[in-house]
């Protein structure tokens, strides 16, 4: 024991600056320098004129001292005809109709329309973060909610691209993102990732973010089917650092529809602070400029709520409820929202958690704008929320609220053949366009590994190779298709072509978009019609069974065959003999263990995996040192510990008896006291040892001499009560009072310890 | 095939009036199969989407409330007859500082009209040309 009492610090500062949450630095709340959530310094008070059908004034700035994005929104968002009705409604008001059920969402659009960027940030700033989690429900467009997943690696590997392409599809996901370590690269990634997002299913809508002009042409030459890389910023200065303008983008969003490719914009807190350009205005009414202009230049939707910037947002108090709000300043506005939860904006996963929660039990177009379903350090855009090392942890959320976070289990057996079979499906493309020519200890190194550094792939060299050889033999998704063909992968040239022919309608290209089950559903077809219990998105039982399909569950059968394995072995150990009922003892030193009605008949194990035949001799021999004598009972009416441990008692010579279940949990007892106020209790079975059982038995009898033993101490970290024991608890324990029979008396039993027990 | 414009109960085209919908060279949906893949019948051109289904998803989107998308389709429309070239050339054009003087936009303005018969898009960018001339972006920025 160290002797540091002098020290100036409660040490429990020193355990508390080891957490990862330690290393999240926050920030002052000052709003001169742009670090404000809600309340910005130069934030305007909400506003707007109208004169000759023209707007003159909005939120403070009149018409003449417009800056580019004041300019562009007062000609592109607010719609003159419900403009003057809908400003005329106060802040207070639109915030009730936000998360009044009755108020439909159609409703709140329509008045969206006419509000002006600080009349919307001031109306979802009037909401606390649970009614901003409900209206964010009530208001997001599509009914279906869905996901998106990154899929990159560290070392743009083309194979590995196509295998977790694949089995990002399996899970669920209805976009896939890739981008590039090395930017030459995308062609290749672009290629292997739309071969690997056809394996198992059609319909899975791909990008490659990449730089503006490359990025169309990959979507024109076929192989993506959406972007998401246009991005928006609320301040003019902040605008041209981004080398854009909110016209050019506007250009571009014609562009990607005039191609047949999905669009959404991307904006998000924070930015501006990072760029140094804040002019002093709070998160959110930056927010609410970027989302006014995107939904005037006619994007179908946007990627906010937070993006790279979330770990700036999140510093800064009230910046997780602003990430929030702008995710129901997206919906308000109509437009389809992948919703964040993206860059991973904290190292304590409790924050991670807590801050994804809303839009995994409220649904969302996309919840994750970009799930990493690759291990963190292939993930090219930066660590995600969620990642392939937590994607089981979200398959359970799910499961806990029997909430659709649009991901579904997947089989070991099946994701090791769907790698295998996008992997030859990609070799095969590769090979038979002349591109490369993979190994098969290059493939067979992919198909296992969890992630790149497990691979023995392409060098990033020989990506940037084939990446060239694409781009200037100008190959395109009908070559794909017929390769796919030409090697057998026949299904895959399918789901290819159907993929698509979906630009053709330019269906896709509506608000919140996605393919299920072969069928393009948004808003128009599928729009949430929440208007309250029993309304909007509910889970079919299909579905909710899908969800509670996870790995590894345990039910009264598992328990009994796992049990039955450990019976030969305690055949060989113990033999058990029923002798009739028990008689009350006159031996002063006997110490009666009353055994629970599964002891060595059904279970054979104590919880800490202890073959009950051991626990019975160490018992024995503890009893034994301690000068006493054992003698064992079948209780037969109960099988709880309390119970057990004072029927012994109760027939025991010394008045002292011990109650132990098949699981080993175990009691002292004595037979005048009261249930469950007993001598002794050794709760913690999962971490109770043969010494442990020992020192029990000859406390026990020490107690029968009349003597006051210190109580055997098992050390415990709460791991008794682990998640890990309960379910196998309770299944075991029914097992065992199923067993019981009403004024069934106790048995005596003989044991017989056989072999070297 | 009717004036009435469409609303969101033609929605989705391909599957509620797939005749209504072909490719850039007038391939139906139903031509545009694996074997005519296979054969070399089917060209990148085929699997382009035509100004006429943009303007059908503009009046689908107006139906459902959405102005401001069916403007975007609009434009698109008219971009499907603008070269994937110049679609480059004129946005970067549109980028900040990209030119000195506010003619090189109005002349791009006058040829997207001219050669593209594209006057939303024309707007778009005289718009565009006379927010930045009174923001001062036609300045020096590499």
């Amino acid at each position: 024991m160290s002797n540091s009492y002098d020290a100036n610090r409660w040490k429990r500062f020193d355990e508390w600056d080891a957490r990862p949450l330690r290393h999240d630095q926050f920030a002052v709340e000052d709003p001169e320098n742009g670090f404000s959530a809600f309340n910005g310094a130069a934030d305007p008070g909400p506003g707007l004129k109208i004169e000759n059908g023209k707007v003159s004034m909005m939120d403070g700035v009149a018409a003449q001292d417009f800056d580019m994005i004041d300019a562009f929104i007062a000609a592109h968002h607010l719609d003159m005809d419900v403009a003057e009705e809908a400003m005329a409604i106060p802040a207070e008001q639109l915030a009730r109709m936000l998360v009044d059920m009755n108020v439909p969402r159609a409703e709140l659009v329509r008045l969206a329309r006419g509000l002006t960027p600080a009349r919307l940030a001031e109306a979802v700033a009037q909401l606390n973060a649970m009614e901003i989690a409900f209206a964010y429900s009530k208001m997001r467009a599509r009914r279906t909610p869905g996901n998106q997943a990154h899929v990159t690696n560290a070392k743009d590997d083309p194979l590995q691209l196509a295998a977790d392409a694949a089995v990002a599809v399996a899970l669920g996901f209805d976009e896939i993102e890739t981008t590039m370590r090395v930017a030459r690269n995308s062609w290749s990634n672009a290629l292997a990732c739309c071969v690997g997002s056809v394996v198992g299913r059609a319909g899975t809508l791909f990008q490659c973010s990449s730089e503006e002009a490359e990025e169309l042409e990959i979507g024109m030459a076929g192989f993506t089917s959406y972007a998401e890389t246009v991005s928006v910023y609320g301040t003019e200065s902040a605008f041209i650092d981004g080398d854009d303008t909110p016209w050019s983008k506007a250009w571009l969003a014609a562009a990607y529809a005039s191609r047949g490719i999905k669009m959404r914009c991307t904006s998000g807190a924070a930015s501006e602070l990072l760029m140094g350009y804040h002019e002093a205005k709070s998160l959110l009414y930056l927010e609410a400029r970027c989302l006014c202009i995107q939904r005037g230049m006619g994007s179908q939707g946007t990627q906010n709520g937070g993006i790279d910037g979330a770990p700036l947002a999140s510093s800064i108090p009230g910046g997780v409820r602003e990430i929030w709000a702008e995710n129901l300043l997206a919906v308000w506005l109509d437009l389809e929202c992948a919703s964040g939860n993206d860059a991973r904006h904290s190292e304590s996963e409790m924050r991670v958690a807590a801050k994804v929660l809303p839009f995994l039990i409220g649904g969302s177009d996309l919840i994750c704008s970009g799930f990493g379903s690759i291990l963190k350090y292939d993930n090219s855009f930066n660590p995600s929320s969620f990642n392939g090392e937590e994607l089981e942890e979200f398959l359970v959320l799910q499961r806990d609220f029997e909430a659709d976070g649009g991901l579904t289990s997947i089989e070991d057996a099946s994701a090791l053949d769907l790698r295998r079979r996008a992997i030859d499906a990609l070799s095969h493309v590769l090979k038979d366009l002349d591109l490369a020519a993979p190994t098969e200890i290059m493939k067979r190194s992919v198909a296992v590994a969890s992630g790149s550094n497990d691979t023995q792939s392409f060098a990033p060299r020989d990506v940037a190779v084939i990446s060239d050889k694409i781009s200037r033999q100008r190959i395109t998704v009908l070559d794909v298709i017929r390769s796919l063909h030409r090697g057998g992968f026949v299904p895959e040239a399918q789901n290819l072509l159907f993929l698509v022919k979906l630009r053709v309608s330019g269906d896709y290209l509506q608000t919140s978009a996605i393919i299920r089950d072969g069928h393009v559903i948004s808003a128009i077809n599928d729009p949430n019609d929440y208007t309250g219990p029993g309304t909007g998105y509910r889970l079919t039982e299909a579905r909710r069974k899908e969800l509670a399909a996870i790995r590894n569950v345990l039910d009264r059968d598992e328990v009994l065959r796992r049990e039955a394995a450990s019976e030969p072995a305690e055949a060989r150990a113990i033999e058990y003999s029923t002798m009739g009922p028990a008689e009350r003892g006159t031996d002063p030193h006997e110490v009666v263990v009353g055994i629970s009605p599964g002891f060595g008949t059904r279970i054979f194990r104590t919880l800490s995996g202890l073959p009950l035949s051991k626990v019975l001799k160490a018992l024995r021999d503890g009893i034994e040192k301690g000068g006493g004598r054992m003698r064992l009972m079948r209780i037969r009416h109960t099988a709880d510990t309390s119970f057990l441990g004072l029927s012994a008692a109760r027939l025991s010579g010394s008045g002292i008896g011990i109650g132990i279940q098949s699981k080993g949990t175990a009691v002292i007892h004595q037979k005048d006291r009261l249930p469950h106020n007993n001598l002794e209790l050794f709760s913690n079975a999962p971490v109770t040892n043969l010494d442990h059982y020992r020192a029990l038995g000859e406390n026990a009898a020490q107690y029968a001499r009349g003597d006051l033993p210190a109580p055997v101490v098992v050390p415990t970290q709460g791991e008794a009560l682990g998640a890990r024991f309960h379910a196998r608890v309770a299944l075991t324990y029914a097992i065992e009072t199923k067993m019981t029979e009403n004024n069934a008396s106790p048995e005596t039993v003989e044991i017989n310890f056989l072999g070297d027990t | 095939m009717p004036d009435q414009p469409l609303t969101t109960e033609n929605y989705p085209l391909a599957e509620t009036s797939p005749e209504r919908v072909t490719g850039h060279r007038g391939k139906s949906l139903d031509e545009l199969t694996l074997e005519a893949v296979l054969a070399g019948d089917v060209g990148m051109e085929d699997l382009r989407i035509t100004p006429n289904a943009l303007l059908q998803q503009a009046q689908i989107a107006r139906s459902a409330g959405r102005a401001a998308l069916a403007r975007n389709f609009e434009r698109a429309a008219e971009m499907t007859r603008v070269p994937q070239d110049t679609i480059m050339e004129i946005y970067e054009l549109l980028r900040p500082g990209r030119t000195r003087s506010i003619e090189s936009l109005q002349d791009t303005a006058q040829r997207l009209r001219r050669e593209f018969d594209a006057p939303l898009l024309a707007q778009l960018v005289e718009e565009a040309a006379s927010a930045y001339e009174k923001r001062g972006l036609f300045r020096n920025r590499y």
